[in-house]
Parts: C-alpha cells; structure tokens; sequence
C-alpha cells in the first residue's frame, strides 16, 4: 500500500524537467563573439599590431566564447588577490570596462579601455578613473559611491593586515579624499574639480606614469 | 597564481591606475624588465616529436621544470632547441597543461609511467583537473593494493620482534601464517560443528523399548551428550580466553561482536551446572539451553561470506526497516478491514483484530495456510486485494538489499570512502598550500627585496650599506622571483599603498591582535595605529627584518613626508624580536639576528619569540613631530 502511494507521487515531477532544459541549451550555444579586424583595432587605439595580437591571445585563452561575463571576470580579478575578496571592486571594474552596458566585455571594449589606461593621456586616464568612482555615472562623485569604492578596495587586503583594518578605515579615507578634491564644499566631486586637484598632485601625477612599461 | 590567468596581469596592472588618485602615500617603482625579448616560438624535441609553442606559455609556471632556467640544461646548441628523451606521448598532456591550465589524466596511460614524467617534469599530481581526478585516484589506489597485495605474500616470514602476545593473536586472526594456527582453526571449527550437531540429535526420538513411549535420544543417553556437551564448551573456553589473553586492546575486543557471541554461546553451560537442582528454575534453564544455537554465528570467523551477509544486513538497516514499517501499516489495516468484514458471518475465525494479524501475515507473504479462510463476498475481495499488495511491498526492498549485498562483497566501500574523504582533504590541502603560497611569497618577498627597489625610487644618496654577503644573496633572490612574480608583487604592494595597511600573514596577525589587548597600559600605543600607519608599519618592518647592524637604518625610503629616526632601532639590537622561523632554526635568540635573507622562509611559518622591547625615551626627530615610544610586550607563543 506504501509502495503505491508512493508511486503515485514521483510522477508529476518528470514533466516540469524536460521543457527547461531545452531552452538552456539553446542560451549557451548563441553566446559567440568575433572581434572586429586588427587594422580596424589598430585604428581605434593605440596599440600595434603586435602588441594587440599577444593581447588577443590571452583574452581568447581565458575565454573562448569571446565576451567576458561579470563571473568569470571576477573570477580571474580574484586570482591576483588571494588574501581578500575583489569580487566588489571588481564588479565596478566591470561596469568601467562595459563601456555599452550589454553586461559583457568583448575583445573591443577591453582593448579600448587598456588603450586608454596604458597610453592614453593624463587627462584621459583621469576621466577614466573618475568614471570609475563615479558609479551611477550621473557625473558627480558623491560620499556614498566613494565610500562604496574604497570599502571595495579595503576589502581586497583581506582580513590579515598590518595594522588591523578597523571599520572606520574606510570612512576616513573617503574624509579625506574629500577634504583634498572637493573645494567648494559642496559634498560631490565634479569631473573638473577632480581633474584639476590630481593635477596640482605631486604623487598623482608621478603615479599615473608608473604603468606606461605594462606592455 | 594560475598560469592561465597570467595573461590578465597587464590588465590587472593597468586596472589599478583606477587607485592611484585615492592613494595618500607614492607608489614603489614598478619592475623593469630588463633586456625585454619579444614573445618567441621555442622548440622542445621530445624523442623526436617536435612541438612548439611561445616562451611565454612555459613562463607561466615558474616553478616547473619548463618553466624555469633548469630547461637550460637541455638545450641543444646545433639544433636549437630543447631535447628531452621521454615519452612523447604523456608530454602532450604536460604541454597542455601550460597552455590551457588543466592537466588531464589520459586514460589509456599506464598510472606509473604517468606520475613519473609528472615528477620528471615538476607538476605535482594534485592538479590534476577535476574531471580526471577521480579516474586518476581510483587507478593509483588500484595500483597501490595490488602492490601491497605482492607484499603481503611475501610476508610470511615471522617478523623479528613480535613478542608471544603478538604472534597469538596474529595466528587467530590470519590462519593461514602458520601450521599451529591451520590446525587450532580447524579443530575449532570442527568443534563447533560437533556442538551443533549434538543440539540438534539430542531432540530427535531415539528408538527404545516398544512399551516406553518414544524419547529423545538427549534424555536416552543423557550421560553421553553432557560428556560431548562439556568437551565442546571446555575447547570453547579456553578458546576464548586464549583470545582474550592475546588481544592487543583487551576492553575493545570484549565489547566486539564476535567476542559476545562466544559468551552468549558458553554461558547457558555455567549457568546450567550452577543451577541443575533447582526444581523452580529448570523452565529457565530449558530456556537457557536454546541460547547454545548461538553457537552456529561462530561459524562467521571461519566464513567471509557469513561476514559480509552480516555486514549487509547492518547496512540495509533502513531498507529493512522500511520494510518492516510498511509492512505492519498494511497488516493493520487489511486486518481491520477483514474483521469488519467478516463480522457477519457465522462460525467465523476472525473473533478480533489481532487474531485476523495472523490471517493478514499470512496471505500478504503469499503463504496461504487455509487455516483462517474469509467466507463473506466482501472478505473475498478484501482478501485477494491483501494478497496482491503484499506481493508488491515485500518485493520492493529485496532488490535494494541484493545490490548492496554485491556491493560491499566487490569492493570495500566503507573502508574506500574513509580513505577518500582523507585524500579528499589532503588534495585540497595541498592546492590550498600552493594558493597561498603566492600570498606567502609576496610577504617573503617583501620581507627580503623590495627595499632596494624603494631606494632607488628616492635616489637618496645614502645608501644601506649591506654587507656584501647578504646583498648578493638578495640580488640572487630578486632575479630567482620571475618577471611575472615580481610584477604581481608590485601590483600588491600599490594596494598597500593604497590603502595604507600592509599585508601579514596568518600568525603575524594573530600575535598582533594578541598585543593589541596586552598593550592597555601604555597611552602611546593606540597611536600606532590612529597615526598614519606608515609609522608603525617602517618600525615593525625594521623589526622584522633583521639584516642591518647599522645604527642610522636609514629613514627608509618611503619616508619623504615623515620621517624620524630609528634610534630606538638601537634599543632593540639586544633584544629578541620576533621571527618567522623555519623549523630548522633555534627557539631563542637574545640578539639581532644578522642572518641574510636566505633564513626566512616563509612556507613554514612559526611564531617562536615575543617581541621584547625596552621602552626609550620619546625621541625626537631632526623635525620634532614625531616621537615614538615602544611598549614592553610579552607574548609568549
């Protein structure tokens, strides 16, 4: 008598299975990207021809299909951090990278974005950076982005610091970072007055030369 | 660092421009690559099969042997490439390996000639991906029983040493060492096969005189069977206690199975001589007498099938009882049913519910005795519906009980799942070790070299003057850590820079939470941290690394906005600091160590001395800002 019970009650559950996974199938196989020409790439930024094939190489090795997705991105991001977790910081990489917002990063906005960083001019890269603080993008930095930011950032040192990373770390931080760009006070940075303090900015300055030898 | 993600570390370091307008300190100077080659097809010659592939696919993985300089010794100057007289075949699995990250385990590959091009090449097996591990593990533990099988064969020489205990109990539990032990497992089991036999003759009617009514022989020759009775249970005893004597671990053999049925087998014999003349008692000693059956499980040493049979049914125990659970629901209710049925109807044998338990049993295990018959039209249908539901329910388990039966009987399974969840845990262990191995060599490699990089970035014209021995240690060094290491480094430390904390590993930081509750009598010390941490972090660096026996070290580098002496860096030269050890080194150690470098190792990391240091007085700098004042700590870890 158990038995037939139970009989009775495995069979609803087989036919919800079969019209899933049909569709997830057709999802995987129509994900492909194929990047525009080199001479096309060439012309857009300012990388040569070499340097844009090894930068090829790489990005297909770790993703065939061709795009990268927020998860394998911030899989990869989180393999040069092993003490902390980069999965934030990384997402807000992501969104700097994904230029068009199509929540993938092709060949093309990747090697855009590295044209930009690695040889593009001062103002430039400080665009780019304030972009990137800049999360919903609606051309102010207020307190709370930064903060996003920097916690972001503290988080990827991790738990085992010298000294121990309290919570306030964070927030003093971004106290500070105010302090220096915001010069009317008006508690938002705007592109023009974070351009101009970076520029009055001995280390800064000196800094954003530091990774022109990347490739 | 996966190998595969080497290719990102360009972005990785471009990303982090992304942090340079929020840092407050400058950035160490990146790693030049010196004499820079352009990516380079090379070739490897193994036995003849010629593949190719770009330096900097082998470069991914340092710490190989095609990844490092040791390839260097087999280059070939006439042909120009690199020749290795292996097996061509397994190579392209070690190829593979730097090119796409994985390494696969091809099945058809001998597991032995596999793991040793592994070893030849410098990879270690536990990276092996997971979609081969499993067929990797299962055929290396194959390997290794049937190995250990070869073994055990050829151990039948008595070992040395083994003391008489020893070799008792050896020659209980494997018959088969020798010819003592085959003789005493068959008298044994001869023995007990005497006691069964006896048991069951004694009830069987022994022809006598024909005007006596029939007896049992047991009560016809009742001197005889005592005598058997009394030889059997005498060899049992001392059968048992033989055992009991040789046990390595008396209590635990007593509680064991086996051990318990060979009381419950020879106690009925005690209780009855103690008890023979009791008139009252001899029901229970007729009782007692039924427990000398037990006497057939002693069977079970001398059979593994008998064993495995036991070992199943333990294991089918919730199978069982499901079965068990269902079969009484149904029992009661076909029971019930019956009874209300059959109320009607005269002369009828189902007088209550429990007497219709009977009619239920037997009709659902498809017996069918006739004794308890349904005669109403109702108890008819009821009853052939019971009939066909018991055929179901007792025939769902038993397919459950036979596969698991020839599952434990084929293989091992409890004894191999043990063993896998260890090398489960020691597999991930491992690749945990490798993973941290990177964050354990940056911390290494921040310890030892990177000052000389900062250095260099201020162009301060006072240099450390570091003995020579130790310099050249450390220019060794820095060459050893590949490009790609180093530049990851770098990448590390802008992050400290950043955020103005530095990276300590596990121990380090543990022994600095420790302090930290210690340190409540001392004002000054919740200033190392609130100050800008490049204070507390130059000092503790300076006590750390522990090479320089000059009194002025330096303001250090990075110290172009602060600065301050170290002259408490003074005081602390007779004191004992804390060290990283390795092993190998000594516990205590009063004085600053002038090791060079070499002496840290960071892969294994202990904590053996407190930190001691005599509190100065406040010193001023040439700037007069700063002063610090250091705390007395004792930990002793």
């Amino acid at each position: 008598m158990g038995a037939l019970m139970v009989i009775f009650s495995v069979q609803p559950k087989q036919r919800r299975k079969t019209t899933d996974s049909v569709e997830d199938e057709l999802e995987l196989s129509t994900v492909r990207h194929r990047p525009e020409g080199l001479e096309q790439l060439e012309a857009q930024t300012r990388f040569s021809r070499k340097e844009l094939q090894i930068l090829y190489r790489g990005f297909k090795n770790e993703c065939p299909s061709g795009v990268v997705n927020e998860e394998t991105f911030k899989v990869i991001y989180a393999q040069f951090f092993p003490q902390g977790d980069a999965s934030t910081y990384a997402h807000f990489l992501f969104n700097a990278f994904d230029t068009d917002h199509n929540g993938s990063v092709s060949f093309e906005d990747f090697v855009m974005g590295l044209s930009i960083l690695l040889r593009g001019s001062i103002q430039e890269k400080l665009n780019w950076a304030f972009n990137l603080y800049d999360i919903n993008k609606d051309g102010y930095i207020t307190k709370e982005e930064m903060l996003d930011i920097m916690k972001a950032i503290y988080d990827m040192m991790g738990k085992c610091t010298y000294p121990a990373l309290r919570e306030e770390a964070p927030q003093q931080h971004v106290e500070v970072f105010f302090q220096k760009m915001d010069k009317n006070k008006d508690g938002v940075v705007t592109i023009d007055e974070f351009i101009d303090c970076c520029q009055n900015d001995e280390n800064i300055m000196r800094s954003m030369h530091l990774f022109e030898n990347v490739l | 660092m996966a190998g595969g993600v080497a290719a990102w570390l360009p972005f990785a370091r471009a990303a982090a421009i992304g942090w340079m307008p929020v840092a407050n300190l400058p950035m160490p100077v990146a790693p030049t690559e010196k004499n820079k080659r352009q990516d380079e097809l090379i070739i490897l010659n193994v036995s003849g099969r010629r593949f190719e592939t770009w330096r900097n696919t082998l470069d991914r993985y340092p710490d190989t042997l095609l990844g490092s300089s040791e390839k260097e010794f087999f280059y070939n100057e006439e042909t120009k490439e690199y020749f290795f007289d292996r097996d061509p075949d397994v190579f392209r699995s070690v190829l593979n390996f730097y090119r796409t990250g994985k390494l696969h385990f091809p099945r058809y590959e001998c597991i032995s000639s596999y793991d040793e091009e592994l070893a030849f090449f410098g990879i270690i097996s536990e990276i092996i991906g997971d979609c081969c591990y499993e067929e990797y593990k299962d055929r290396k533990r194959e390997n290794a029983e049937r190995l250990m099988d070869d073994q055990e064969d050829n151990k039948d020489a008595k070992l040395p040493n083994m003391t008489f205990r020893e070799t008792m109990w050896r020659a209980f539990e494997n018959p088969h060492t020798s010819t003592m032990a085959l003789v005493f497992y068959y008298v044994t089991g001869f023995f007990i096969a005497i006691s069964v036999i006896t048991n069951v003759v004694e009830t069987v009617p022994c022809g006598s005189s024909p005007n006596q009514k029939e007896v049992p022989c047991g009560e016809r020759y009742t001197v005889a069977f005592f005598c058997m009775d009394t030889a059997c249970v005498m060899i049992f005893t001392v059968e048992y206690l033989m055992r009991l004597y040789a046990a390595p671990n008396r209590y635990r053999f007593m509680r064991s199975v086996m051990s318990i049925i060979d009381v419950v087998a020879i106690l009925p014999y005690y209780i009855g001589l103690v008890m023979t003349d009791n008139e009252d008692v001899s029901g229970a000693f007729v009782t007692l007498r039924v427990f000398r059956v037990f006497r057939i499980f002693k069977f079970s040493r001398h059979s593994q099938g008998l064993r495995i049979l036991g070992y199943t049914l333990k294991s089918c125990a919730s199978e069982l009882g499901f079965l068990l659970f269902s079969l009484t629901m149904a029992i009661i209710i076909f029971a019930t049913v019956m009874f209300y049925a059959e109320k009607g109807s005269s002369s009828s044998k189902f007088t209550s519910i429990p007497a219709s338990f009977w009619y239920t049993i037997v009709t659902m295990t498809t017996l069918g005795y006739g004794d308890m018959v349904p005669k109403t039209i109702a108890g008819k249908i009821f009853g052939s519906i019971c009939s066909l539901s018991g055929v179901l329910v007792i025939a769902l388990p038993v397919p459950v009980i036979v596969s698991n039966f020839s599952r434990i009987y084929h293989q091992n399974q409890r004894a191999d799942k043990r063993r896998a969840q260890k090398v489960q845990k020691a597999r991930l262990a491992r690749i945990r070790i490798a993973k941290t191995g990177t964050s354990n060599a940056f911390l290494h490699s921040k310890r030892n070299g990177l000052f000389n990089e900062a250095l260099e970035f201020t162009q301060l014209p006072y240099k450390m003057n570091l003995s020579d021995q130790s310099s050249t240690e450390e220019e060794q060094r820095l060459k050893s850590t590949s490009l790609l290491e180093s530049q990851h480094h770098h990448l590390l430390h802008c992050l400290e820079k950043t955020t103005n904390h530095e990276f300590v590993d596990e121990q380090y930081y543990q022994q600095s939470y420790l302090e930290a509750g210690l340190q409540n009598y001392s004002s000054r010390s919740p200033s190392l941290s609130s100050q800008d941490g490049v204070t507390g972090t130059c000092c503790t660096r300076r006590s750390k690394k522990h090479h320089t026996p000059l009194p002025n070290a330096s303001a250090p580098a990075h110290l172009q906005p602060l600065t301050h002496t170290h002259t408490h860096h003074q005081g602390l030269q007779e004191l004992s600091t804390i060290h990283i050890h390795p092993l190998s080194t000594s516990r205590s150690s009063l004085n600053m160590r002038v090791d060079g470098p070499a002496s840290l190792n960071c892969q294994s990391n202990q904590i053996t001395t407190a930190i001691i240091s005599i509190p100065t007085p406040p010193v001023t700098t040439p700037d007069g800002d700063l002063s610090h004042q250091n705390v007395v700590k004792v930990s002793a870890l």
